[in-house]
């Protein structure tokens, strides 16, 4: 471990990986929310032909990776909203046109050889020089500022978009800002994971959270968490077992998922094993319910005709007799 | 002081979706303390009248006046809170009952403020106000389908609005669920909240409702307090036995309202208390 830290360029990676590892995740919480998990691999496709402008032209690629990226964010919402049913074609033409484009140009500039693609599309962590970083690093204090600021407005437009519209708020907008975000996301990692990789960062830590929490601040945490985990993680592991370090953070992303997985259902397996439902009633307790209310736990059990009563999901789980009648 | 205006003012309104026209030269009014029950078969219209008034549909034509302002003008948008026909919520991702009463208060701060004391205490009220206070840090997905709809009314009450408008809220309710929704109405009509409610059954209703205005085929049918409204339909059957044409899709349910109610559903959550 800290002969690898003593390397410059794995200090460099590491960093990079950092700033993916939250960005990424953060982002593509609203992403999921929308239904739109898939959209940042769209993106990505687009910003292959970006960076193939900036090989070109030699420009920094990081910048016309950005703009392309961005352009095709606002495509994408302009398209969406129109609520045309050839939108979807349209996205697909938009897409596999981006990428298409990026790799007919990359095989015309002089730097272009097979290994240069390939370390666009998979990423090449090692790569990242120092000026890279620093743009890297103010994007992605970026979108983790905007992120944090708008988090309530993404969450209203993303969770109820006619309820959002109807109580003044400006849909369009945010829903814009969104993209923009999106696209520089995809930008900032797109050395750490590569192109093809980018949406499986922003989308399978969020799966995995799903699993982890009950309430939406709580999900977003844990997909930081977890990002940062297989992003840093995947890192190691690659310097350790010298494998391509993109693949590795999403096969780290991906054993996460998979593990969690499997120990939730085996807790709610359990857990269902050991609890008992009441009789079904006709009847929904409640604070004005009129049956006594007995705090028990995390939760408020009832007493109906002397058993206790627990909210659980549509029923009520049956927790018992309940001896001493203590009304409120 | 002038009078305070008119909650809603439509005077031959109407609305649609881009060239086309679903309802067409409305006139109705809802005024301070009234509770309006929008009737009507299923596409005659009402719950575009709904999006209309609240700028989800395009508004075609006639004059729409919000609290005395013309719709265009009108930007006190939490004023009048939408609860709006939902089966459930988004189950794409988590979220608990506090989290999306929340949103009810955003349009009150600027985007950058974070929320405030008076926000999260407005927001536990509203959660208290539809009987849910016992589940608010609990996952939505976990509730049934009526208590959903209760934490939706819930986000409305947050933006402290003076008028309700609810597309739909007893519709695939289960009996429970519906006793306390009711209950909830009730107690939210006894503290003085207007209401238009789109229905298309008056039986969870007719104990709050003040006003009936029917619809059919995108135009105002009836518009009258309930005794009228049981006035028109005994002289509606009449017509129909004499062949007068009349369809009338939402009859058996309304019926029973007439009927004087063998499904009373306060009768049950006031014993209750």
């Amino acid at each position: 471990m800290s002969d690898m830290l003593a390397l410059d360029f794995m200090r460099q990676a590491l960093l990079a990986a950092l700033l993916a590892g939250i960005a990424a995740p953060l982002v593509g919480t609203f992403l999921v929310q929308r239904r739109m998990s898939l959209i940042g691999d769209g993106m990505g496709h687009v910003a292959l032909a970006g960076v193939a402008v900036g090989v070109l032209t030699g420009q920094q690629p990081v910048l016309t990776a950005l703009v392309a990226a961005v352009a095709a964010g606002v495509a994408i919402e302009l398209i969406r909203a129109s609520g045309r049913t050839s939108g979807d074609v349209a996205l697909a033409v938009m897409f596999y046109g981006g990428i298409a484009l990026g790799v007919v140009l990359i095989s015309r500039s002089s730097a272009g050889s097979p290994s240069n693609l390939t370390a666009y599309l998979f990423g090449a962590i090692l790569t990242t020089s120092r000026g890279d970083l620093v743009v890297l690093a103010a994007l992605a204090a970026t979108v983790l500022g905007a992120t944090l600021l708008l988090r309530p407005r993404f969450f209203a437009v993303a969770n109820d978009e006619e309820y959002a519209r109807s109580a003044g708020m400006p849909v369009m907008a945010y829903n814009l800002v969104l993209a923009v975000l999106t696209a520089v996301t995809v930008v900032v990692s797109m050395r750490v994971v590569g192109l093809l990789l980018i949406s499986a960062l922003m989308i399978i830590p969020n799966a995995t959270a799903q699993l982890l929490s009950r309430s939406f601040a709580a999900s977003v945490r844990w997909a930081v968490v977890i990002g940062v985990l297989s992003s840093v993680g995947g890192v190691v592991v690659s310097y350790e077992a010298e494998t391509p370090s993109g693949g590795t953070i999403v096969l780290v992303a991906i054993a996460t998922f998979l593990v969690v997985t499997a120990v939730s259902a085996v807790h709610g397996r359990l857990r269902r094993a050991a609890h008992a439902r009441a009789e079904r009633h006709d009847h929904e307790h409640g604070p004005r319910c009129g049956h006594p209310a007995v705090p028990h736990g995390d939760h408020v059990d009832y007493l109906h005709d002397g058993h206790r009563h627990a909210a659980h999901q549509g029923h009520y789980d049956e927790h018992g007799e309940h001896e001493e009648v203590t009304a409120r | 002081m002038t009078p305070a205006p008119s909650l809603i003012e439509l005077r031959s309104a109407s609305f649609g979706y881009g060239d086309r026209s679903i309802v067409s030269g409305v006139h109705v009014t809802v005024e301070p303390g009234e509770v309006v029950a929008l009737l009507g078969p299923n596409g005659s219209g009402k719950s575009t009248l709904v999006k209309g008034l609240l700028g989800l549909a395009d508004h075609q034509g006639g004059e729409v006046l919000l609290l005395g302002v013309p719709r265009d003008r009108f930007r006190e948008h939490t004023r009048i809170g939408y609860v709006p026909q939902r089966h459930s919520l988004s189950a794409s991702v988590r979220a608990t009952v506090a989290e999306i009463v929340a949103v009810g208060r955003l349009p009150h701060r600027p985007w950058w403020k974070p929320a405030s004391a008076e926000d999260r205490a407005v927001v536990a009220e509203s959660i208290d106000a539809v009987g849910l206070s016992d589940r608010a840090d609990e996952e939505v997905a976990s509730l049934s389908g009526g208590q959903q709809r209760r934490v939706l009314i819930a986000r409305a009450l947050a933006g402290r609005p003076d008028l309700l408008v609810m597309d739909e809220p007893t519709a695939g309710v289960d009996t429970a669920s519906q006793h306390a929704l009711t209950d909830v109405l009730a107690r939210l009509v006894a503290g003085g909240t207007s209401m238009l409610v789109v229905t298309h059954e008056l039986d969870a209703l007719h104990d709050v409702v003040t006003r009936i205005v029917c619809m059919d085929a995108g135009h105002l049918d009836f518009d009258g307090t309930p005794p009228e409204y049981e006035a028109h339909l005994a002289l509606r059957a009449h017509h129909h036995g004499s062949g007068h044409h009349h369809d009338d899709p939402g009859r058996p349910g309304v019926r029973r309202v007439l009927g004087g109610g063998p499904l009373d559903p306060t009768a049950q959550a006031v014993a209750g208390e």
